[in-house]
């Protein structure tokens, strides 16, 4: 069971092997990428499911039980509905910018997949800058809501499109500071490198304060409840999203679900060990582990009212920032001390 | 300049815009419309537009007998609709000087705080939903659920029951009726405790109301603001211990009051009140005699010449029936004077200066029933 995914991918190179480099390289590549594609689609479909049960069990419901056994099929039933739905693109919309940032919207989903290990030599693209890469790419996720949200030529898109700028470039800061006391543990970027420095203990336990700030940074980049803003549904009425209909907003929908995958594989790689753990194979250890990230942001979003859009930058700028530098102050005096304990030598 | 461009400060300088909040938005509570002018999100001027619910019942009252108008009550706040049908039967009662007889005295007292108990809780069920705190939606629901139960065991009917008569009541209660009503208070402490546990002390939503749509109580009172939304100002005004009507004067109740007048102690003064009214009931219930349900009237109900107003206690706030006859078996002319109608006055002062998120939260704490302000 451990190395099912590493045999499957050995194999498909065994048969490349012969063939002149270049052609190994795009093989493989696309092997890549169908893995993460599949990836990422079972966990939304799952996902779509895991939500509607979680809030249901969460506000003493039953939630879906209709379509298959115990609502199972009902994520198939939701995708039917969008395809079967009016594809309206609005009288006075910027037609080509709003047809593609649905598109683009899924590129940089996708794309924060490549560095991330899902288990023991399960990652696709070993950058020596992964981390760094992560939150580069993740970021541009603005640049889609931005474009969906000017191109609906709508007054409630263009509020919640603003929202999403500001929401981003303040949570941006923080996030990437509360991941630095991590990278200063492991002494590098590469994610592959900081999840085998986590093979004793989990960096959570070194970095408590980088974990909750990661957490909470993490929940305003994918735009969930505390920090909906951008969709703002009793306010704005979802935004950036309003003009959006059928697989267009489908395709938004898809893309918020990946991003909560993404931040969830990433900060369990990063604080909760990636894929160590005994007994199991390790990608089911990784699997397991993201889940329960992923319950956590469930359950933080059913139970939070939205918090106010001034309130949610005071709260970045005068409480995370200040606390994530204090988190980098002292994970660098701690490693100072460290190196002076067990090498003698400041 | 070095760049070879030039700035233009006045191109440069920040325009207003105008927005168009409802009648189709998830957050004005029905069809009420809000013409915003922002200045980014935050309001600028805020004007009122109401009519889209306009069903000219009062018109239509002109045209119909004085029994038939009670369904018509129902339509108004349809939130609490017994409290509808109680300002106007005792309206035509005070005009016919008829004598109710206890139970049904009783009854409409029971039915009366069960619906100000059902209107509070849908007002704080939607407020949490409009601050985005899902899952508090859920508890008053369930209790106000069992509020139609018992409405629906008592009329037939659970939301719109049309269930008081001139003289009386429709029908005496079934016997399971007063056993789920114990059952039902019994389990209200709890849901008041979850809906504090989950949303009034929660920090967000403190950060949310807290200060947000301030009205004092000058304002208030030259605004003709009543109901909770002035008791949650500081004044302890109630018509039911100022100008009591029915047996109000029999039962031991407290009016409570807030000093603040933000959304936040508007939404707490609706908790209390719910504790109030389970008081009110538990003593009716204690002291019901049994007995006839509706007084002997007329079967062909006229009113003597002449005007009548009559006003209680709504959920709201004063809701009065102005009912002028001449004579006939029909009404010359009704007036409702809806205390929603009054209260949303006060939107555009309070829309001043806040943000969007703020608005939203201002408009459920004002908690208005579209029903009402249009008739």
């Amino acid at each position: 069971m451990e190395h099912i995914f590493t045999d499957l991918a050995a194999l498909v190179a065994g048969w490349v092997s012969g063939s002149p480099q270049w052609v190994q390289t795009l093989v493989m590549g696309c092997l890549y990428l169908i893995g993460v594609l599949t990836f990422i689609f079972l966990n939304c479909i799952f996902l779509i499911y895991l939500e509607r049960k979680v809030s249901a069990y969460i506000q003493q419901r039953l939630g879906p039980n209709r379509v298959g056994p115990r609502g199972i099929l009902q994520p198939v039933a939701d995708a039917l509905k969008l395809l079967g739905k009016e594809d309206i693109i609005p009288e006075k919309a910027d037609h080509w910018v709003f047809r593609l940032a649905p598109i683009i919207i899924l590129v940089p989903a996708i794309m924060v997949f490549a560095v991330i290990p899902f288990g023991k030599n399960m990652i696709p693209v070993d950058l020596n800058i992964g981390v760094f890469y992560f939150l580069a790419v993740a970021s541009t996720t603005t640049l889609a809501i931005l474009m969906g949200g000017w191109s609906s030529n709508n007054k409630y898109a263009l509020l919640g499109s603003m929202r999403a700028v500001a929401q981003i470039v303040s949570y941006e800061v923080p996030l990437a500071f509360s991941i630095l006391g991590v990278v200063m543990i492991a002494g590098s970027l590469k994610t592959s490198q900081i999840v085998a420095a986590q093979e004793n203990y989990w960096f959570i336990l070194l970095q408590p304060l980088g974990f909750l700030i990661y957490f909470i940074a993490a929940t305003a980049e994918v735009n969930r409840a505390p920090f909906d803003l951008v969709e703002g549904e009793q306010e704005i009425i979802a935004g950036p999203f309003i003009e959006y209909t059928g697989m267009r907003f489908a395709l938004f929908y898809l893309a918020e679900y990946a991003n909560l995958v993404a931040v969830s594989c990433l900060g369990v790689t990063l604080f909760l060990g990636g894929w160590h753990g005994p007994w199991l194979p390790s990608w089911l250890w990784f699997l397991i582990k993201v889940y329960i990230l992923i319950f956590v942001f469930m359950w933080t979003r059913w139970t939070f009212p939205r918090i106010r859009i001034d309130h949610f930058l005071d709260f970045n700028w005068k409480v995370l920032l200040p606390l994530a530098l204090v988190n980098i102050l002292l994970t660098g005096i701690g490693l100072k001390l460290y190196q002076y304990i067990t090498l003698g030598v400041w | 300049m070095a760049l070879g461009f030039r700035f233009d400060l006045e191109e440069l300088a920040a325009d207003t815009i105008m927005l168009n909040m409802g009648p189709q938005h998830p957050s004005t509570h029905g069809v009420y419309r809000a013409v915003l002018t922002l200045d980014g999100e935050k309001v600028v001027k805020l004007e009122n537009v109401v009519g889209y619910l306009h069903r000219g019942i009062e018109k239509l009252a002109e045209d119909r007998t004085y029994p038939q108008i009670i369904p018509y009550t129902d339509r108004l706040d349809y939130l609490s609709a017994m409290l509808n049908n109680l300002g106007y039967v005792q309206a035509v009662e005070k005009m016919m000087e008829i004598e109710v007889p206890e139970r049904a005295e009783h009854l409409r007292i029971i039915m009366a705080e069960l619906s100000r108990m059902a209107s509070h809780m849908v007002m704080i069920a939607s407020f949490s939903l409009d601050v985005a705190g899902w899952t508090a939606w859920f508890p008053p629901f369930r209790e106000r659920e069992k509020i139609l139960d018992l409405f629906e065991m008592a009329s037939g009917a659970r939301m719109l029951p049309a269930y008081m008569r001139i003289g009386g009541v429709a029908s005496d209660v079934p016997p399971k009726f007063f056993p789920a009503l114990e059952r039902f208070l019994d389990s209200l402490p709890e849901m008041i405790e979850e809906v504090k546990g989950l949303i009034v002390g929660n920090e967000i939503f403190i950060g949310r109301c807290k200060g947000v749509g301030k009205l004092d109580l000058e304002t208030a009172l030259a605004y003709g603001v009543t109901g909770p939304n002035l008791r949650a100002c500081g004044l302890a005004f109630d018509l039911r211990k100022a100008k009591p009507y029915g047996i109000y004067p029999r039962f031991e109740f407290d009016i409570p009051t807030l000093p603040n007048g933000d959304a936040y102690d508007r939404f707490v003064i609706r908790l209390l009140e719910i504790e109030q009214s389970a008081r009110i009931i538990r003593q009716a219930m204690a002291q019901i005699p049994e007995g006839p349900v509706q007084a002997k009237v007329p079967r062909a109900i006229k009113l003597p010449k002449g005007e009548v107003y009559h006003q209680i206690e709504s959920s709201k706030g004063i809701l009065g029936f102005y009912l002028v006859s001449d004579g006939g078996n029909k009404p010359y002319r009704l007036h409702i004077h809806s205390p929603s109608f009054v209260n949303l006055g006060i939107m555009p002062k309070l829309a001043e200066g806040a943000i969007i998120q703020d608005l939203v939260v201002i408009i459920a704490s004002i908690d208005f029933v579209m029903g009402e302000v249009d008739r």
